[in-house]
């Protein structure tokens, strides 16, 4: 996972140029000039919500599911997949051509892709798939071989099982209640693929308790997982502190570190799971400073 | 630093704040801009009067848990617990960046008690990067340790003794703000101990002590339990601090000294607004979350407003409210 560190990003009041119904979801395409030479796939995009009046002030983060560069930079789309959770998000899914949306993208460090070309696992828990078709396309470009496994709860929160046949080699569809694919959890194909395969790599992007079952399969079959994190941002862009998660650095030290900056991407093996529980992530004691006595609780 | 009277629309924006010669009055707020490069990415840090960086206490801080926040109303509650890289690594990678770019830096800091405001303002006013600091911000808006974590901006002893020990380490020639706290009474005693122990002048506000409730768990929402408010919520807050603050200046209970605005700035009239409630400099904090470009907005917006209205030098504005 390069760094994301200070690399130049796009800041604009995007053209929405198409937003269409995707299962649950809604897919935006947005302009976003100059975008398509610096994104990678596992970047994200943050977004302005509910106009120029609202009372909603803090933007919302979004993978980029992909994006296509134009005839010259002006022209380049971007394009992001909407699950409406909320005020925000329902906001956003009521777009249409000729609105205005702002974006900031792209941001964070996406995938790393391999130093060479090997077999790998690509896992997107619902809206979770959005940047996958994107990082399959790059992996098989440098000559990988592509898996896919794609699960949700039910048929119409999956994302991408249509367009996966087109840039994977093997797709495997899994939904709880059975509504598509197989009855189960992304684990179960992901456990017989570590075993029949010689699988050197895993990319996950998904809900916390999902990228914690794979990042644990994956290491038990000596494989480097990637997962893609989705913590709570009130900036995005590294200076407000709110979207940490207590991650083991190089130096063995583990440090509550920025996910919008230098993620939404880790190594699995990096971040301290047993840290995290009931959507809460607690600062592990021997983190670096680390309250070593209980201090006033004022909360500042 | 530079203190050439600065022009934009033909209006003189240049402000001294006791001694701090700035180009123009806005600045980013402490903790709502990290320490210089993330924003550098959006427009360039020196073009604004000065970069305030997040409050720096003697040690690396982790920080509180997460959730870190929880957006309200036209705002925010955050709890991110002073998370920074304690004062050696600042000096040592944070303030040279900003001194290689050029940024006027005013620098906050921060301790749990008087004794670590002093050690870490002491490092700040002998540090090879000296000159690319302005002044120094005193983030008093913390718990004190030493009074059952009753934060010191609360209490005129306490925000006495913490600025008189900062005072007693740095050059005269070192402008320092005290940062109060809104949570309190009555603002003009506390402003006049921590003027009365050596503060040069006043930031005012900090966040207002808050708290959202999840619902789904019926718990807390904050990990860290309470948080402080910020954004477009909390400017009148601001503004009434300002404005009582500067009539008794001007009635001539406290000693007179600049006061720099904070609370809810997002665009160039809502900093015209603290400016004429008395303050002569402004910092965009929240309003950056929105737009990471907002300081750099703010200052130009403020410069036209000044234009529209005729107004060649921004301190003819200064407290214009009070008549
Ligand atoms: C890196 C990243 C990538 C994401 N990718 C996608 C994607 O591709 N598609 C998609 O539909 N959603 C994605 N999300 C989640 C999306 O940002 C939230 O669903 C959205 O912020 C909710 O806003 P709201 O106003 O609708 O909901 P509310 O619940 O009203 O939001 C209230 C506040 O909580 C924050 N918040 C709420 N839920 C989440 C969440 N799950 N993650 C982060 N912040 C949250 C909001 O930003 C907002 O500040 C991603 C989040 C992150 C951090
Ligand atoms: C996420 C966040 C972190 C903050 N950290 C600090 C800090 O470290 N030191 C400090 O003095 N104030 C801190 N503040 C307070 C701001 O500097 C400012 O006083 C307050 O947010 C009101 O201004 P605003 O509405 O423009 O944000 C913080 C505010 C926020 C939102
Ligand atoms: S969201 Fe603000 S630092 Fe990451």
């Amino acid at each position: 996972m390069s760094t994301g560190d200070h690399h130049p990003v796009v800041a604009v009041e995007a053209d929405v140029l198409g937003n269409e119904p995707v299962g649950a979801y809604r897919r935006l395409t947005l302009a976003v000039p100059g975008v398509a030479a610096t994104a990678r796939p596992g970047q994200f995009a943050a977004l302005t919500v509910g106009g120029e009046t609202s009372g909603l002030l803090l933007r919302r983060s979004f993978s980029i599911h992909r994006v296509a560069a134009g005839s010259d930079p002006a022209g380049d789309r971007l394009e992001i997949v909407v699950a409406d959770a909320g005020p925000g998000t329902h906001w956003l899914t009521q777009r249409t051509p000729g609105d205005r949306v702002g974006v900031l993208a792209p941001l964070g460090n996406g995938f790393s892709l391999p130093a060479a070309p090997g077999e790998c696992v690509l896992i997107g828990g619902g809206y979770g798939s959005a940047p996958l078709p994107w990082l399959a396309e790059h992996l098989r470009a440098m000559g990988s071989r592509v898996h896919m496994i794609l699960g949700a709860a039910t048929r119409d929160r999956l994302f991408g099982a249509a367009e996966a046949g087109a840039v994977a080699d093997s797709v495997h569809v899994v939904t709880v209640d059975g509504s598509a694919g197989a009855v189960g959890l992304v684990t179960d194909p992901l456990r017989q693929l570590l075993r029949d395969n010689n699988i050197g790599a895993v990319y996950a992007c998904g809900p916390m308790g999902m990228l914690r079952a794979v990042g644990e399969l994956a290491i038990e079959a000596g494989a480097v997982a990637q997962v893609a994190v989705e913590e709570a941002m009130a900036c995005g862009v590294g200076v407000c502190m709110t979207c940490v998660l207590p991650i083991r650095g190089h130096d063995g030290a583990t440090r509550m570190t920025r996910t919008c900056l230098d993620g939404p991407v880790f190594d699995a093996r990096a971040l301290r799971w047993e840290a995290a529980a009931d959507g809460r992530v607690a600062v592990p004691d021997d983190a670096v400073g680390a309250p070593s006595a209980p201090v006033g609780r004022s909360g500042r | 630093m530079s203190g050439a009277a600065y022009e934009l629309d033909g209006v003189d924006l240049s402000v001294d704040l006791a001694g701090m010669s700035l180009p123009n009055p806005i600045m980013t707020a402490s903790g709502c801009a990290a320490n210089g490069p993330e924003l550098h990415r959006f427009f360039d840090v020196a073009e604004i009067g000065a970069f305030v960086t997040k409050s720096v206490k003697a040690t690396p801080q982790s920080g509180r848990g997460t959730p870190r926040m929880a957006e309200t109303p036209s705002g925010m509650l955050n709890s991110i617990g002073l998370q920074g890289p304690g004062i050696d690594a600042f000096v040592s990678h944070d303030l040279p960046w900003l001194a290689s770019v050029g940024a006027r830096v005013l620098v906050s800091i921060a301790g749990v008690e008087a004794a670590e405001f002093a050690h870490v303002a002491q490092v700040l006013a002998t540090c090879p990067d000296r000159s690319a600091i302005v002044g120094l911000e005193v983030n008093i808006s913390c718990p004190n340790v030493a009074n059952r974590g009753l934060v010191f901006a609360c209490d005129p002893a306490s925000s006495a003794e913490v600025l008189s020990g900062v005072r007693a380490v740095v050059p005269a020639d070192l402008p320092l703000f005290a940062k109060l706290s809104p949570d309190v009474t009555d603002l003009v005693p506390i402003a006049r101990a921590a003027l009365d122990a050596g503060a040069d002048g006043l930031t005012m506000i900090n966040t207002i002590l808050g708290m959202a409730i999840d619902l789904d768990r019926m718990r807390p929402h904050l990990f860290g339990v309470t948080g402080g408010l910020s954004g477009p919520a909390i400017r009148p807050v601001a503004v009434r601090a300002i404005w009582q603050v500067t009539a008794a200046m001007r009635a001539g209970t406290i000693p007179t000294a600049p006061i720099i605005g904070v609370g809810g700035v997002r665009c160039g009239a809502d900093a015209l607004e603290l400016i004429a409630a008395g303050a002569s400099g402004v910092q965009v904090g929240t309003a950056t979350f929105h737009d990471p470009r907002a300081p750099r907005t703010v200052l130009t917006e403020l410069a036209a407003l000044l234009a529209e209205r005729g107004i060649s030098r921004l301190g003819d504005l200064v407290g214009a409210a009070h008549g």
